[in-house]
């Protein structure tokens, strides 16, 4: 009986999740294109209710809502949906948007769309080899395969993009960072860019007058055909086709001046508004949490390198280790249990939402700056593929941050995976991303300056 | 010969509708082979004779002023944008056939534009929304052109001409819909070359003589066209 109430309550639970996902598809997403393959919506939202779902199971399993058969029955099922999801539903319709988007095969789309599935299955399975994330006696289809080489890359993702985001933060919410931006600066580039196009538009005139010139005079010259003519040609061309092309290299150039003015002038508007939200309220305290979170990611980076060198993997969560902290050194004593489970719940509750929301905001971004209208349906299926293994991997990650015994569900749904290669592997790429990110920043915005400076 | 008389034309519309393929092809008469997204601002020239026939035929430069639309809709690339939208003499309107969404954008653009023509009649809208009752007594020429018409199947076609039919009607203007690779859409003679002349013609007069600009009859009567500003 009580698993029936369960699993009426998962399954309210992932209806709403997937409502959720259809809305922000809709919204967001696809805000200025037109939705007419439906099969898109279905499954970016069926993949974000699946991973939302997995977050609930952990929240639960930390409140003890539900039964624990039900709930060790839910993750597996949760588990093999996601999973075929991810491998073969989703790549396979990746392939089949991409064949309707190439003309020559049109004819036998399923046939291609099976091949490059195929594909897929090869490269993802070798993906699997270098990595010790195996033990022998693992059978070749157990779930524990799969798993394995989809947290591999969905690690790798995850620590890719929290690195950048951990130095890109602190970056943009300081305005230590920001140049100085004078309205005259953004009225001088403005004019230079208006005296540009003024000569752009000068110049495109005379090209049409003298075309039009010459087609009208044209039914004089054509009449210069013949094997004498083509001889005449080619010593002497019409004096105006070769003013044009000199006309012509002149006006490119002058285009590509105007597109880079253009540019500047985005970018400069674009740091004046920032000076001036930097000055209201939200700015300032947006500014102070950049302080903050600079330390935090200095620390962050401290700690990847110590792991690396010293091959040290954590232990304990920091949930307990605080706890000891506060209860040896300072005294302080209260219900180990009972304060272990509601700070465990809500660190893990703020480290899902915060997650979650990065990563749809990121990927907002992603889609709006590289996606035109022939490729959406392919890059929503992208981005739906790199959510389902982002959040996936976060659920292999988490386990480090709960207390021992909330752990256990997590080790046994999951099988027996080297755990501590990921935490590993997650450390090395952080590592790497932070760094090249610093670099990438300081680069950029040592480059800036000097741009503003020839003017 | 570069002292002819000029309009500005600006030509706008979401990123990727086919505003830069169009302006090749009213310009160079040619299709354009290798079309990419159009940072900033590209300008083309199109000579025009204005009445052509009549006596009174003269030759203007027409400046059709391609905006792109692909840097953003963020305040700042919109700020940008309006560096090129002062002293417009006339508005091309540009929407994807294929692409609905397109077409409701328009009225976004279009208020982008009033909003910054520094005409002193220019049209105030203070919360965003477009009010059409006030469209008549704006004074800039607009024309509507869909894009991609030989994308659409022909068992659609009728549907989406009624919308456009629609959209045009909203705004007060002329509407041509074709397919800018293939030129044969504006061969000289077409009613949609003679659309795009009357057009150009109605954007001179009004910049040039504009004691004799058209603005009675045609406004009255739409006047009171209280259409749905959403359809689907």
């Amino acid at each position: 009986m009580s698993f029936l109430v369960d699993s009426i309550i998962m399954f309210t639970s992932q209806v709403l999740f997937f409502g959720f996902g259809w809305l922000f598809f809709m919204r967001q997403l696809f805000k200025d294109y037109e939705v007419r393959q439906y099969v898109v919506q279905v499954v970016f939202s069926v993949t974000f209710a699946f991973s939302c779902t997995m977050f609930e199971l952990i929240i639960f399993e930390i409140l003890g809502a539900l039964s624990s058969t039900s709930r060790y029955f839910h993750w597996k099922l949760n588990l093999y949906v996601i999973l075929l999801v991810l491998i073969f539903v989703v790549p396979f319709y990746i392939g089949y948007f991409v064949v309707s988007n190439i003309r020559l095969l049109q004819r036998q789309k399923l046939l291609f769309a099976c091949v490059v599935w195929f594909t897929f299955m090869y490269f993802f399975w070798k993906l699997g080899d270098p990595f010790p994330i195996l033990s022998p006696k693992h059978g070749i289809l157990s779930i524990e395969q799969l798993i394995s080489r989809v947290g591999v890359i969905g690690v790798t993702l995850m620590a890719l993009l929290s690195g950048f985001g951990a130095v890109n933060c602190p970056y943009t919410y300081m305005s230590y960072f920001l140049r100085n931006v004078t309205d005259s600066d953004i009225l001088a580039l403005e004019r230079r860019l208006l005296q540009t196009m003024d000569m752009i538009v000068s110049k495109k005139k005379r090209i049409a007058m003298t075309r039009r010139q010459m087609y009208q005079r044209g039914e004089d010259q054509n009449k210069q055909t013949g094997f004498w003519g083509m001889i005449k040609s080619v010593t002497s061309s019409p004096p105006g086709s070769e003013n044009l092309s000199l006309i012509q290299q002149e006006v490119d150039a002058l285009e590509e001046l105007s597109r880079q003015l253009f540019l500047e002038t985005v970018d400069l508007q674009a740091t004046k508004e920032r000076i001036e939200y930097s000055k209201t309220f939200q700015g300032k305290y947006f500014n102070f949490l950049g302080y903050f979170f600079s330390i935090y990611c200095v620390w962050k980076i401290f700690m990847a390198t110590i792991n690396i060198v010293f091959d040290r993997v954590g232990k304990t969560d920091p949930v307990t280790r605080g706890i000891e902290i506060t209860v040896n050194y300072l005294g302080i004593q209260f219900d180990v249990k009972f304060w272990s489970q509601h700070i465990s719940f809500i660190l893990v509750g703020i480290i899902i939402v915060t997650s979650i929301r990065g990563l749809l905001i990121t990927l907002t971004k992603f889609f709006y700056a590289i996606s035109s209208n022939k490729s959406s349906n392919v890059i929503v299926l992208v981005l739906a593929q790199i959510m389902g293994m982002y959040f996936v991997s976060s659920v292999l990650l988490m386990r480090m941050s709960m207390p021992l015994e909330y752990r256990t569900i997590v080790t046994e749904v999951l099988g027996e995976l080297q755990f501590n290669f990921y935490h590993r592997w997650f450390d090395v790429i952080f590592l790497v991303s932070a760094l090249s990110s610093i670099l990438f920043l300081y680069l950029a915005h040592k480059q800036a300056p000097e741009k503003h400076m020839n003017l | 010969m570069a002292s002819l008389d000029r309009v500005k034309v600006l030509v706008l519309g979401d990123s990727g509708v086919g505003k830069s393929s169009l302006v090749h092809l009213l310009c160079q008469n040619q299709v354009l082979g290798n079309p990419s997204w159009t940072v900033g601002c590209s300008v083309d020239v199109r000579i025009h004779d204005y009445k052509e026939g009549t006596p009174e035929e003269k030759t203007y430069y027409i400046e059709l002023w391609d905006v792109g639309g692909s840097v953003g809709s963020a305040s700042c690339a919109k700020s940008t944008r309006a560096v090129f939208y002062s002293s417009v003499n006339g508005i091309i309107l540009v929407h994807d056939l294929t692409n609905k969404k397109s077409s409701q954008n328009l009225y976004r653009w279009s208020l982008e534009a009033f909003n910054k023509d520094s005409s002193p009649t220019g049209v105030i809208v203070t919360n965003g929304d477009y009010d059409r009752e006030q469209i008549p007594e704006n004074l800039l020429p607009l024309l509507v052109i869909g894009t991609k018409f030989d994308h659409i199947p022909e068992n659609k076609r009728s549907d989406v001409l009624a919308r456009t039919a629609f959209l045009s009607e909203d705004f007060n203007a002329e509407e041509i819909n074709l397919d800018c690779t293939n030129p044969r859409y504006l061969a000289a003679g077409s009613s949609n070359a003679v659309k795009l002349s009357r057009f150009f013609d109605k954007v001179i007069e009004k910049r040039y003589f504009t004691k004799e600009g058209s603005q009675a009859g045609f406004s009255d009567r739409k006047r009171f066209n209280f259409k749905s500003l959403h359809y689907d």
